[in-house]
């Protein structure tokens, strides 16, 4: 168990940052420039990250799936990022966002990296603003905020409902400065397929030009995965279609523990599923309950047109069960009610899996103009998705996967369990425990990108010997070869089946067994049912094309590869998992109210799991969590 | 949103490579949704294409929410298809007729280079904002965020300028295949705020000079750009980059060679 030793620094809560930064080592001005480190993804976190170490003077390598970095799936976060400015005098500090999101996450994230979140979030909205970043403002000039879920302050900065876009832009456009100035080489449609350890450190990637076909090798003293999250296992989720695991899940392979995989967020505010071909599932952000109210018929088949429904036959649940709350009752917990609501024959749509997002108290109290001002572009999108006018009637919504609080572990360094392989934002797993509250990836990324990892990866150079290497290192070529036989094999299946017949038939099984609910009999039962797949997958797949040009399909079956042992893993992760914890809900595990009930006693760990081979079980190793400064409870939002 | 079922006959561009001289092909899209999006109506063809053991038709595209800017192509000589303000990933079947014929083609540009059917290379766009379409400040040196105070209405626009999404349609939609609505709309976003002003004028001079260098065309002002760009971005923004570009040229200083101090 001495490999999950999470580094966490001595000292009260307060002063582990500072502390820790002063006792890293230093890189002088000098050296840093023959350090050359790898950035994969470029995201918020990537960006961020690769920006920030350019300034430094690192040589940094970028690289993104993408025909441009600012493709990258944080460009589609809507509503907001959090920071602790108390900017309204509401009673926000740094230790009631500290406090917000260790409640939030039900008990199950790290408090010494929460804090350091809270801490630096401050610095992320000077920093976004200095880059050009227009967030929304008062009349007088000062920044505006909105109220986001699992919070009573108001501490929330936004652009329209673009946040996610501008920030990424911000990010972005400090990269593309370093590209100008030389500090950054970007590589753009390159896919990590492997991560090359050489002397147990990472020392290198292995990736594939997605226009030539070629197989490519880049060294370097360290590697950053920034690579997302894996909602994309359920088949249909909100994000973006090239959003994957591969990256992180090679790594894994390599020997990077991954944690928590079976924390996942179901987002309780998604358009709902129209049909058989759709392709993904589309958010409407969690700012809409600010000003939205969620109900539903009081009776079960109401099946009259929703503004005919009179006040006193809806429910407006969430304000019924949470009072303090009401409708911006944290994300788990609006999803749940949403699904108890459609299970108990009261849903609406014609398919009766969606509950009602009515703004017509607020379009009567503030006018619609004002309404239009704060959400314009998202009821636009509505709109054009399902061809309803939310300003004449209210939005259907059902809960969709939309991000993952699992993903590789990393010590308070950000460092995962391979030496010089560090992981940021979505990709990795420590701030947001089992449920993430809204507004705070964003938060995450760019904390992570801009002022960690600078920070860290610096004491790793400055503190590791590191021998010269270059990409004719037999490790880059061992891998790169197994790149190529991985490819070869996939095309030369030529079976029967289309990727994304396999990738749904996953997603169902994930849906059904690994979604919003979970039990020990529907856990065992995917257990069974995803091996099955994978190998007919692995016999039965049809890539047409050739593997040496653009192959969307080869691009396509890499991924759900990686998804079909995923997805075993996150199974078996739930079925170990004995308890209730934010997205975490096991059925056996409940109060007689519907909650989730925890069992700090027994499962107050983070999980992390080690490869142990094709068609093997993964081994579980467990880091504990300690609740110094936070007191352990049943969290309540009622 | 009840859906109904419609057919219709795509006239598709397939290009095999950059060197391919590329043709139009003929499918046969049945069964689509009227609540499918016209990329889900592209994925049901290439299902069957596949099954047959074709190759797909390639487009680029990921969020499908109409803000990554990855989607982009031209449907019967409209880059984006018929409906304003609207990217191909959010136009939906129900603007189309049963038994309609509809022309596919890629971006057209010659900065815009095909690689395969539907897909263009857009990295020359990135290049324009590598030369100075940011800010120079490094992490760390912000001051707090409420320092500088921002007027509303210069924000407003700012942010309306930079809700571009690079996707490329105002060069395919122009007879010039001009960049002027895309690299105008980031001189106007930074020149807006007061964070904008020190780099304003060398920003306006190189961008523009890296616009002309990719080989976009002139600007006519024919306001087509417009028309056809899916987040609205206005017309203004280019009588802004071109006052900006005069005021940076006629104001332009030498340049000093001269060490730092100490």
């Amino acid at each position: 168990m001495s490999k999950l030793d999470s580094k966490i620094p001595s000292g009260s809560i307060e002063s582990k940052w500072q502390n820790h930064k002063f006792s890293s080592k230093l890189v002088n001005p000098a050296n840093k420039r023959k350090h050359s480190v790898i950035v994969v993804g470029t995201g918020l976190a990537g960006a961020s990250a690769a920006a920030s170490l350019g300034e430094l003077g690192y040589k940094v390598k970028a690289f993104c799936v993408h025909e441009s970095p600012r493709r990258a799936h944080s460009v589609a976060a809507q509503g907001g990022i959090n920071a602790a400015k108390n900017y309204q005098n509401d009673g926000d500090s740094v230790y009631r966002l500290f406090y917000d999101t260790i409640k939030g996450g039900d008990f199950r994230a790290r408090e010494a990296n929460v804090f350091r979140l809270a801490e630096v979030s401050a610095n992320i909205i000077d920093q976004m603003v200095a880059q050009g970043v227009p967030f929304a403002r008062e009349y007088g000039g000062t920044l505006a905020n909105r109220s986001f879920g699992g919070a009573q302050v108001s501490r929330t900065f936004y652009a329209r409902g673009q946040t996610g876009q501008q920030l990424l832009l911000g990010a972005y456009s400090g990269m593309m400065r370093q590209v100008d100035l030389g500090n950054v080489e970007l590589r753009t449609r390159r896919e990590m397929l492997d991560l090359v350890v050489v002397d147990g450190k990472a020392r290198g990637v292995t990736v594939r030009n997605l226009v030539s076909g070629e197989i490519e090798s880049y060294e370097a003293d360290a590697v950053v995965l920034a690579t997302g999250g894996y909602s994309n296992v359920f088949f249909l989720s909100t994000n973006a279609m090239a959003c994957a695991v591969t990256a992180a899940w090679k790594a894994h392979k390599r020997g990077a523990y991954f944690a928590n995989p079976c924390y996942t967020q179901i987002h309780p505010t998604c358009i709902p599923v129209h049909g058989e071909n759709q392709s993904k599932l589309t958010l409407m952000s969690e700012s809409l309950r600010n000003d939205g109210r969620v109900w539903v018929p009081k009776v079960q088949g109401d099946k009259r047109h929703p503004n005919e429904i009179p006040e006193s036959e809806r429910d407006y649940y969430l304000e019924r069960v949470y009072p303090s709350f009401g409708n911006l009752a944290p994300r788990d917990v609006a999803s749940r009610q949403a699904k108890y609501r459609c299970d108990e024959g009261r849903g609406v749509s014609e398919t009766g899996r969606a509950v009602y997002l009515d703004f017509a108290d607020s379009i009567k109290r503030l006018g619609q103009d004002k309404i239009s001002e704060r959400y314009g572009n998202l009821f636009q999108m509505y709109d054009k998705i399902t061809g309803d006018d939310p300003y004449k009637m209210p939005m259907m919504i059902y809960p969709a996967p939309h991000y993952t609080m699992g993903g590789l572990w990393v010590d308070y360094n950000l460092e995962s369990t391979i030496p010089g392989l560090f992981v940021a934002g979505e990709a990795n797993f420590s701030d947001h425990g089992a449920n993430r509250l809204g507004a705070s990836a964003l938060m995450q990324g760019l904390a992570d990108g801009y002022f960690v990892l600078p920070s860290t990866i610096g004491n790793y150079l400055g503190g590791t010997k590191l021998e010269k290497i270059s990409t004719t290192h037999d490790a880059f070529k061992f891998s790169a070869d197994e790149a190529k036989s991985e490819i070869s094999k996939l095309m030369g299946i030529k079976g029967n089946r289309t990727v994304d017949s396999f990738h749904k038939e996953l997603g169902n099984i994930m849906w059904e067994y690994c979604g919003m609910g979970r039990n020990k009999e529907g856990l065992k039962k995917a257990l069974e049912l995803i091996p099955k797949v994978r190998e007919e997958f692995w016999n039965n797949v049809r890539i047409p094309g050739d593997a040496n040009y653009i192959n969307t399909e080869l691009e396509k079956a890499g991924r759900v590869a990686d998804f079909l042992e995923l997805g075993e893993l996150m199974c078996q992760d739930a079925l170990e998992r004995e308890e209730s914890c934010g997205g975490h809900f096991r059925e056996e595990h409940q109060t007689a109210d519907g909650e989730a009930l925890r069992d700090d006693k027994n499962f107050c760990h983070v999980a992390a799991w080690e490869w142990a081979g094709t068609n093997k079980k993964q081994s579980l190793h467990k880091e504990e969590l300690t609740f110094e400064n936070v007191h352990l409870a049943t969290r309540s939002y009622k | 949103m009840a859906g109904k079922m419609i057919n219709l006959i795509l006239k598709v561009w397939r290009q095999k490579g950059p060197t391919d001289t590329g043709s139009f092909a003929e499918y046969k899209a049945n069964n689509v949704s009227t609540d499918a999006s016209f990329l889900e109506m592209l994925d049901v063809v290439n299902e069957e294409l596949v099954t047959k053991g074709d190759e797909p038709i390639a487009f680029d595209h990921d969020c499908r929410e109409g803000i990554c800017g990855a989607c982009g192509f031209v449907i019967d000589g409209e880059a984006h298809g018929p409906l304003k303000s609207t990217t191909v990933c959010q136009l939906h079947m129900r603007n189309f007729k049963d038994g309609e014929v509809l022309t596919i083609e890629p971006f057209r540009s010659k900065a815009f280079p095909v690689i395969k059917d539907l897909m263009v290379n857009r990295s020359a766009l990135d290049r324009i904002i590598t030369a100075g379409g940011y800010i120079s400040t490094n992490t760390g040196n912000a001051v707090d965020a409420n320092a500088n105070l921002v007027p509303k209405a210069d924000a407003d626009e700012a942010m309306s300028s930079a809700t571009c999404i690079q996707c490329g349609a105002c060069v395919a939609a122009c007879k010039n295949a001009s960049a002027a609505l895309f690299t105008s709309a980031k001189i106007s976003h930074l020149s807006l705020l007061p964070q904008g002003q020190v780099e304003r004028k060398d920003r306006a001079l190189r961008m523009v000079a890296a616009m002309d260098a990719e080989g976009f065309g002139s600007c006519t002002t024919t306001g087509a750009c417009e028309a056809a760009c899916p987040k609205d971005i206005s017309l203004v923004n280019i009588s802004r980059m071109n006052r900006e570009f005069l005021v940076a040229n006629v104001t332009k200083q030498p340049k000093h060679q001269d060490g730092g101090a100490g």
